[in-house]
């Protein structure tokens, strides 16, 4: 039992992030009609938000330190960030050791700019042609958006820290009555795991209670009728562009302490993401966050020892083997609505 | 016994009854016309002939041999072309390309691998089509890409596609929907010319009053999904029940 | 000519001129200028070029020809490298069996996945084939370690059996050959300055490529292909034809797969190792690349796009900051940094910048990939050349202060 629960918890982490790159990628599906392949880039892109605003927190200046001298006469050199400057020393040190949810504030605008950018920019011109055209052009912008990353912040991974108060594990177990030591959880994950759950209901509440997602839904649903009443939908689709890519971009931020951050997290991440979306349903939302949480709970599962005893290499090629189970026998997917999408 | 016999055919989609047990004869050689209002159920029956959907309840049979459950180009083969209300024809390739496809299918059946055999050797079946266009008046089309012709030269070589496969039955979805008289006219001539001079048997799906009166022998009204009535042209012109579902609102 | 029309032939003629002599064609500096560094005519690079030239015509005749656009061609790709590696540690060192088993297993690899890929079509179609080629990646890796070689890859061993050739005399291990020629055979030619290296791998990779283009023109021009461009351009209309798409998508599937077979064949036969690595969905990506830069559904286009990015990789990878310094010397100093700094991201490791940027232009601005670009720079020349007395007039009328 204790096991069970484990791997559940193991599954959640990487099936928010799924959950939250495929929610982006329908939305955009569902809304636009475009199939996005540098979806998992934006996720990237959001990760390094993170990175940057940590690094601009930690620019430092050198200061002597009083009454100390190193062996050659010199007064001692000591780093000062600028935060200390500015905020005084608790609160720029709190400042620097909160930098990751701290960029949330930072990527949810850049995010939504960069979306915009890229709908206004590119996407617009690619809605009537075919679906090949927009797979290739928007894997070409892929390869662009990570070499320009890789090319200011290198090629390794960046390893960027949770706050201290939430490094570390804590006895899951021990809450709900197993013995302890049974069930160990990093603090970060179930942090991951929340914000997942927040982003996503009000993603959902979004579109649910306003005018606003009310036009979309029905957009998602007729795109041309919806047009012929004189709502000005591209708008609309536009700013719903840039709320993908700010969902995206924040799935990544808060990432970072999990996976430290390189530049082909993004395509790592949209392949699986693809799968989730497939196994989800094209265009159906509750379906991409279903199939995104029950995959990455699937794939924990899989990594089990006992199970790859039993079929060895299973974790590798679970996802994979869903999907093409998914695909020949449901095509619409799990919840996905009947006609759309399914030859 | 009709070449084409439709029994008690039934077709839901959902809570809609699209189809409420058609029965339909069609006899060999003849001009069957299906008329009826807009959601009468006409192309969800011809969308039933043809192997696109598959009835309920109910038997199609094409030469007395069952088409349900088969696929279209299974149904083709047996000798059923359709000609669609939006010509549906090969794009990317050019006229002569687009007549000799048919002219492999009529040949080879639905699959055959020539992937070494030059396009250009088979001079045979290029004849055929060459043969087909000029009939049609589109010889000097030949090498044009077709999806930069008219509407209209759309429709004659949809048309002439189907014609040069030799079907038996030719089922025609508002061949002149959008067109103005004089071709109007002309498609009246060439149908009557393959249904007499080619054998063709012929059943046309048609909201033009003139073509349905200069072609059809025998026309059926659809309304609701269920035939009204079927009889000859005078008989339909005068029926009470048909002024009432369909000419009664022109009149 | 062979069955081809004139201008097929001319082509054909012209890509045989191209193989055999690219030794020149790519090396056009002196062995010891500074420009030697743009030689790409060594053999190492001349295999690649050939041999990812098989890959995208392969490809082309799915995507080209059906619309059909597969995301894991690459997995038949590693299965022919497999293939053959393991008839190297087993049978012969002769690359003819080698290369005739990698082209099979790919095809029955290629069988089996397009079966059940192409029961769907569009993005479904792309995802599947990402999926399967993913999970073959996944597996070549772990499980499969024993057949693979896992993550080291699988490589030639001493006590390999090789039951048709005799024992390896010295301890060395073998060579891939064709009947005691060594692939790895060079000779070099020295012309004043210039070195020319005609290599034996080469070579006969280039023979196989001609082949495969041969074919592949064939295809173009037979009445399957015919209806490979009929099931991309209306599937709907094909059905109501009385033709089945699936066999003819199947077939086209089948056949690129073989044509990725053939070429991990070769690839093994230039170097006899194989790595999972070469399944990797980026690898199936890179094939993609190639055939929309030089232009899909064109028979010159897929090598054309196959040499363009291998030579990026291989050459513009090579630049680095120094030799822009020395390139832009000439520039003030102030403004030779700021040319050299705005240049610098696209070379060198920035090469896949440059190739993602070319790649969307390409996309965006010329879907007919080079080729297109090629003929309508020609269009233009041709216009102006067949009016060329009315244009410079008309041109003179335009610019009077010229």
């Amino acid at each position: 039992m204790d096991a069970i629960i484990l791997q559940i918890l193991n599954g959640l982490d990487k099936g928010s992030a799924y959950a939250l790159i495929a929610l982006g990628l329908t939305l955009i599906f569902g809304t636009l009609g475009v199939v996005n392949f540098a979806h998992g880039a934006l996720f990237m892109i959001g990760a390094f938000c993170a990175v940057t605003l940590s690094r601009l927190l930690s620019l430092s200046h050198q200061v002597a330190v009083p009454g100390e001298v190193d062996f050659l006469g010199n007064p001692k050199m000591r780093e000062v960030p600028y935060a200390y400057d500015i905020f005084g020393e608790n609160l720029g040190a709190t400042i620097i050791d909160w930098a990751v949810p701290l960029s949330i504030l930072f990527a949810i605008p850049v995010m939504i700019g960069i979306g915009v950018i890229m709908e206004r920019g590119l996407i617009k011109h690619f809605y009537k042609r075919p679906h090949a055209d927009q797979i290739l052009v928007t894997f070409g912008l892929a390869i662009v958006l990570q070499e320009i990353i890789k090319f200011y912040y290198g090629a390794n991974p960046i390893p960027t820290p949770a706050p201290s108060a939430f490094v570390g594990s804590f006895d899951f177990g021990a809450l709900i009555g197993f013995d302890p030591g049974t069930i160990i959880y990093p603090y970060w994950r179930l942090v991951y795991f929340a914000f997942a759950v927040v982003i996503i209901g009000a993603v959902f509440a979004f579109l649910q209670f306003t005018t606003f997602g009310m036009v979309v839904r029905a957009g998602m649903a007729d795109r041309e009728t919806v047009g012929l009443l004189g709502i000005n939908i591209d708008k609309r689709f536009t700013i719903m562009f840039g709320l993908a890519a700010a969902v995206a971009g924040l799935a990544g931020v808060m990432y970072t302490p999990i996976n430290s951050p390189n530049y082909h997290m993004g395509m790592d991440f949209l392949v699986l993401s693809f799968v989730v979306v497939v196994v989800g349903g094209m265009g159906s939302l509750p379906g991409a966050v279903l199939a995104g949480f029950l995959l990455g709970i699937l794939e924990s599962f899989a990594s089990m020892r006992e199970v790859i005893a039993i079929v060895p290499g299973i974790n590798q090629v679970v996802i994979y083997l869903v999907a093409i189970i998914i695909l020949l026998t449901r095509p619409r997917g799990l919840m996905g609505r009947k006609g759309v999408m399914e030859d | 016994m009709g070449i084409l016999e439709v029994k008690n055919v039934n077709k839901r989609f959902g809570g809609l009854q699209a189809l409420g047990d058609v029965n339909l004869s069609v006899a060999e050689n003849s001009c069957h016309a299906i008329i009826g209002p807009n959601g009468a159920g006409k192309s969800t029956l011809l969308n039933c002939l043809v192997g696109k959907l598959i009835p309920d309840t109910g038997s199609v049979l094409f030469k007395g041999e069952s088409v349900l459950g088969r696929t279209p180009f299974e149904i083709n083969q047996m000798g059923i072309s359709r000609v669609f209300q939006t010509p549906e024809i090969f794009g990317d390739l050019t006229v002569i390309e687009n007549m000799m496809i048919p002219c492999f299918a009529r040949r080879d059946g639905v699959f055959a691998l020539h992937g070494i055999r030059s396009v250009a050797s088979e001079g045979e079946l290029r004849d055929q089509a060459e043969q087909m266009l000029e009939d049609v008046n589109m010889l000097d089309k030949r090498n044009m890409h077709s999806a930069s012709m008219s509407r209209g030269d759309k429709r004659r070589l949809e048309m002439a596609m189907c014609l040069v496969q030799k079907p038996q039955l030719l089922l025609l979805d508002e061949p002149t929907a959008g067109m103005a008289r004089a071709d109007t006219n002309n498609t009246i001539d060439l149908l009557k010319e393959i249904k007499d001079k080619r054998n063709i048997t012929i059943a046309i799906i048609e909201h033009d009053m003139h073509v349905v009166f200069s072609l059809a022998e025998r026309i059926t009204v659809l309304a609701q999904g269920t035939p009204l009535v079927e009889d000859t042209p005078e008989n339909i012109k005068g029926h009470p029940k048909v002024k009432e579902a369909y000419l009664g609102e022109a009149a | 000519m062979f069955g081809l029309n004139r201008k097929d032939a001319t082509l054909l003629a012209i890509v045989a001129a191209l193989i055999v002599f690219a030794p020149f064609i790519l090396n056009p500096f002196p062995a010891e200028s500074g420009w030697a560094q743009f030689n790409a005519g060594y053999p190492d690079l001349m295999q690649r070029f050939v041999i990812f030239g098989i890959f995208a015509i392969g490809f082309n005749i799915l995507f080209g020809l059906t619309g059909y656009l597969s995301f894991g061609h690459a997995a038949f790709l590693g299965v022919g490298s497999y293939a053959a590696v393991w008839m190297f540690k087993l049978l012969s060192m002769n690359v003819i069996p080698a290369i005739i088993l990698a082209v099979i297993t790919a095809g029955l690899f290629a069988l089996v996945i397009g079966y059940v890929s192409l029961r769907r079509s569009g993005i479904y179609f792309s995802i599947l084939t990402l999926a399967f080629a993913q999970m073959s990646f996944a597996l070549a890796y772990s499980v499969l370690t024993p057949i693979t070689g896992g993550e080291t890859g699988l490589q030639l061993a001493l006590d390999d059996p090789r039951i048709l050739d005799a024992a390896a005399a010295g301890g060395n291990i073998p060579v891939p050959s064709l009947f005691g020629m060594e692939m790895r055979d060079s000779v070099d030619l020295t012309f004043g300055a210039w070195v020319f290296t005609f290599n034996f791998g080469y070579y006969f990779c280039g023979l196989v490529m001609l082949i495969a283009f041969y074919l592949s023109i064939r295809i173009f021009r037979s009445p399957f292909g015919m209806m490979l461009r009929a099931v991309k351009s209306n599937q709907q209309r094909l059905n109501y034809t009385g033709l089945n798409p699936r066999p003819y998508t199947l077939a086209a599937f089948v056949i690129s797969g073989m044509y990725a077979g053939l070429a991990g064949g070769l690839m093994a036969s230039m170097d006899p190792l194989a790595g999972a690595e070469r399944m990797f969905w980026t690898a199936s990506g890179e094939v993609v690349l190639m055939t929309i830069l030089g232009g899909v559904g064109t028979l010159i286009g897929p090598v054309l796009g196959a040499g363009m990015i291998k030579y990026m990789e291989n050459i513009i990878s090579k630049i680095n900051s120094d030799i822009l310094h020395t390139w832009f010397a000439f520039l003030p100093d102030g403004l030779e940094d700021v040319v050299v700094g705005l240049i610098y991201p696209f070379i060198g490791k920035g090469w896949h910048l440059t190739l993602g940027i070319v790649f969307m232009l390409v996309v965006i601005f010329l879907p007919g990939g080079l080729v297109q670009g090629g003929q309508k720079i020609a269009a233009v020349f041709r216009r102006r050349s067949a009016n060329a007395g009315g244009a410079e007039a008309e041109a003179a009328k335009q610019n009077p202060a010229e």
